[in-house]
């Protein structure tokens, strides 16, 4: 290897790098690892979404058309596991690798070596999973949650693949929420006290420490499913003295958490660039930072919402009905610190502002259509219907990819040192707000009305409003080509950016040069 | 790497490891939650001495019984009755058919949940044909005997208590464990 990683070896040398296909194989750069995460997760977005157009096209219409109902249901079961572990998981560690350095004054991760090895084996994972599809009956059909006994008495080989695919994932992120947390809390900048760290940090922070308590019991809940499968073991199975309602506390002690891991991170991106574009401080900084840390708390207390149908206690089902209202109270002292940060502010509407905005609207409506889920009997009306389905999707696609696009563009002259395009960048806003709207909204309607979730076919009355979906859903993903465009003419070139392209933003990044260089904070800032 | 890092990495590892464990232990600790509590349906797997209290005359209640193997059990399972009415504290003797149709030996381990799941708690098995392997060779038939009675504690929301048996095959794990079955258990 002639690469001499350029981690153990400051000097001189400022933008020493080895090229072609090494440079990235074995870099230990966190701008360069940041940037594999990114493009990573946006090939992934594109893989995804390609088998959410799958499923919208089966739904246009009622009645079997275009896939068998067992495809349908490995499109539903790959759209999920690509999207969160694939999508919005990787890109929020790109962005952490990207900007936390940056932001707390720091040369590099703490582990640069272990941030390739997390990056590397992703890629690994992913193509275990999709290779799973083309062998003899298919790839995993039994949805994300791999309830059991769909994944365990009633799911064929490739579930094999499917717990070897998630064991890595898990491994690659515990290994990035690590190297977060190490990174955080070993190499701030002199002066930069945990009250001053920007909120992104301090989200992600947070976030390092949910992944690294509930990544392993994914990997343990996994492991149960494999060993019930092939090792006769009978964790979920009713005839060996297990439980199948077990697997889904377990699935759910994991998944309740995983979904704050999927939003918190866009909390420190929104409490970035409201103050920004609004020109003001971030209103109630400290506020925000405990509210975050109490919805992470709370995260461990609700998971048997998702299971109020299974027969809890009335005493039970009150207990999380409870606790997952309680989670609203933290939310919304976030929504409203950011509309205060807003108020009276100099306001402009550039597009990373743009999809703050609507992430603040849509993700609120959201967050309502959650609260309507927690409530117990209700719930029994909304389980498993098109209405969760609505509430997810508002609250992951308009919540967290909104973010997440947000972040692109607002710090995308940071990484290419050029402007991208404005007009494209709005055209790309609005196409998305519009069609994003389309395909999620009505899904309330349909799922109210008793359409359920993940079957391939549904009854007539829902014909006109599923149809009307399909056409949002074809457009939000034609709109994301737009976005694909705007990122490879940003980076190919365009209006250089000065190293603060943002009037009002604040921060260490926008103290370095755009494009922001091979090594930064060599030697480390003061922090005042 | 500088020491601050190592103490780091080494307490956040042993967090993971932790939780590792912590998902396993899971399983005991909702069996014993459900145990103590009686939710789930799950009914005490150990008989209960038969020095029942007063009976209760003063109301009735009704026990349904619902009997069904399980899809890769062959055998024919079902109560003598659907249903019958008890007053609470009443010992009751009640007999599930099984019938094995099929020209081979087959081991069965019937799995109870009782529904309303708060009432699992306040039904009691003096005797269950359900706390032991049954064993039925091929083409044979047998009485299998459920002895119980309903705590005169029950609440009185209660008036219905559904009993639903589940029949498993777990003939290989009976070879497993090599005991002499054919002498045990006759037909």
């Amino acid at each position: 290897m002639s690469t001499v990683t350029t981690a153990d070896h400051h000097d001189e040398h400022h933008d020493h790098k080895p090229t072609g296909i090494k440079r990235w194989l074995f870099t230990t750069n966190h701008k360069d690892i940041g940037s594999l995460y990114l493009i990573f997760a946006l090939a992934m977005f594109f893989l995804g979404g390609a088998m959410a157009m799958v499923i919208r096209l089966e739904l246009f219409q009622p009645g079997l058309q275009f896939v068998d109902p067992q495809f349908f249901n490995q499109m539903t079961t790959m759209h999920g596991l690509i999207m969160v572990f694939g999508a919005v998981m990787p890109a929020f560690t790109g962005l952490a690798n990207w900007m936390i350095p940056m932001m707390i004054g720091a040369p590099d991760m703490a582990l640069p070596r272990m941030n390739n090895w997390s990056f590397w084996i992703l890629p690994f994972a992913f193509l275990i999973l999709i290779i799973s599809m083309f062998l003899p009956g298919g790839g995993p059909d039994f949805g994300w949650t791999f309830y059991a006994p769909l994944s365990t008495t009633y799911s064929n080989d490739s579930t094999a693949l499917f717990v070897f695919a998630v064991h890595i994932m898990g491994i690659s992120s515990i290994m990035g929420a690590i190297n977060v947390i190490v990174t955080i809390v070993n190499m701030r900048a002199p002066g930069m006290t945990w009250m001053k760290l920007p909120l992104f940090v301090w989200t992600w922070l947070i976030t390092a420490f949910l992944l690294i308590m509930v990544m392993p019991v994914l990997a343990g809940v996994v492991t149960m499913v494999l060993t019930d499968k092939y090792f006769a073991t009978s964790f979920f199975d009713a005839a060996g003295g297990g439980d199948p309602v077990l697997f889904q506390h377990i699935f759910w002690f994991f998944g309740h958490p995983e979904v704050y891991i999927m939003i918190l991170p866009a909390f420190g991106i929104v409490s970035a660039i409201v103050p920004t574009f609004a020109r003001k401080k971030l209103f109630g900084y400290a506020s925000m930072v405990y509210a975050t840390a109490s919805i992470a708390i709370l995260s461990f207390l609700v998971w048997a919402h998702h299971m109020f149908t299974t027969g809890m206690p009335v005493f039970a089902t009150l207990f999380f009905m409870y606790t997952t209202m309680l989670i609203a109270v933290p939310t919304g002292v976030k929504v409203f610190n950011w509309v205060a940060t807003m108020w009276r502010g100099a306001m402009t509407f550039e597009v990373p502002m743009m999809f703050a905005l609507a992430f603040i609207v849509l993700f609120t409506i959201g967050g309502l259509s959650g609260v309507m889920l927690a409530i117990t009997p209700a719930d029994f009306q909304y389980h498993d219907t098109y209405f969760v389905v609505a509430h997810f999707h508002y609250v992951l696609v308009s919540g967290a990819v909104f973010s997440i696009v947000a972040a692109v563009y607002y710090w995308l002259p940071k990484w290419t040192g050029h402007m991208y395009d404005e007009k494209l960048g709005q055209l790309h806003f609005w196409c998305s707000l519009i069609s994003v709207n389309l395909l999620f909204f009505p899904m309330h309607f349909v799922g109210l009305a008793g359409m359920p979730r993940r079957i391939p076919d549904y009854a007539l009355q829902f014909a006109d409003f599923n149809a009307f979906v399909s056409v949002g859903g074809f457009l939000f993903g034609l709109s994301q080509l737009i976005f694909l465009w705007v990122v490879i003419k940003c980076a190919r070139g365009g209006e250089k950016a000065p190293a603060k392209p943002w009037e009002g933003a604040e921060g260490l990044e926008w103290e370095v040069p755009s494009p922001a260089p091979y090594h930064t904070f060599d030697t480390p800032p003061q922090v005042k | 790497m500088n020491a601050k890092h190592s103490t780091l990495i080494g307490k956040l590892s042993l967090l993971v490891v932790a939780m590792f464990a912590f998902g396993y232990a899971l399983v005991p600790l909702y069996d014993v939650f459900c145990d103590i509590t009686g939710i789930n349906g799950k009914t005490a797997s150990e008989p209960v001495s038969a020095e029942a209290a007063i009976i209760d005359t003063s109301r009735e209640i009704t026990i349904e019984f619902i009997a069904r193997p399980n899809q890769q059990m062959p055998w024919i399972f079902r109560p003598e009755v659907r249903r019958m009415r008890v007053h609470p504290g009443e010992i009751h003797i009640m007999n599930y058919l099984a019938e094995n149709p099929t020209g081979r030996a087959i081991v069965g381990q019937a799995v109870p949940s009782v529904s309303p799941g708060q009432a699992a708690l306040f039904f009691h098995k003096i005797e269950c044909f359900c706390f032991t392997q049954q064993y039925l060779a091929g083409g044979n038939d047998m009485l299998m005997p459920l002895q119980f009675y309903v705590d005169p504690a029950l609440p009185a929301q209660f008036s219905t208590i559904t009993l639903s048996y589940t029949l498993y095959d777990v003939t290989s794990q009976w070879q497993d464990s090599g005991q002499d079955t054919a002498t045990e258990f006759g037909e």
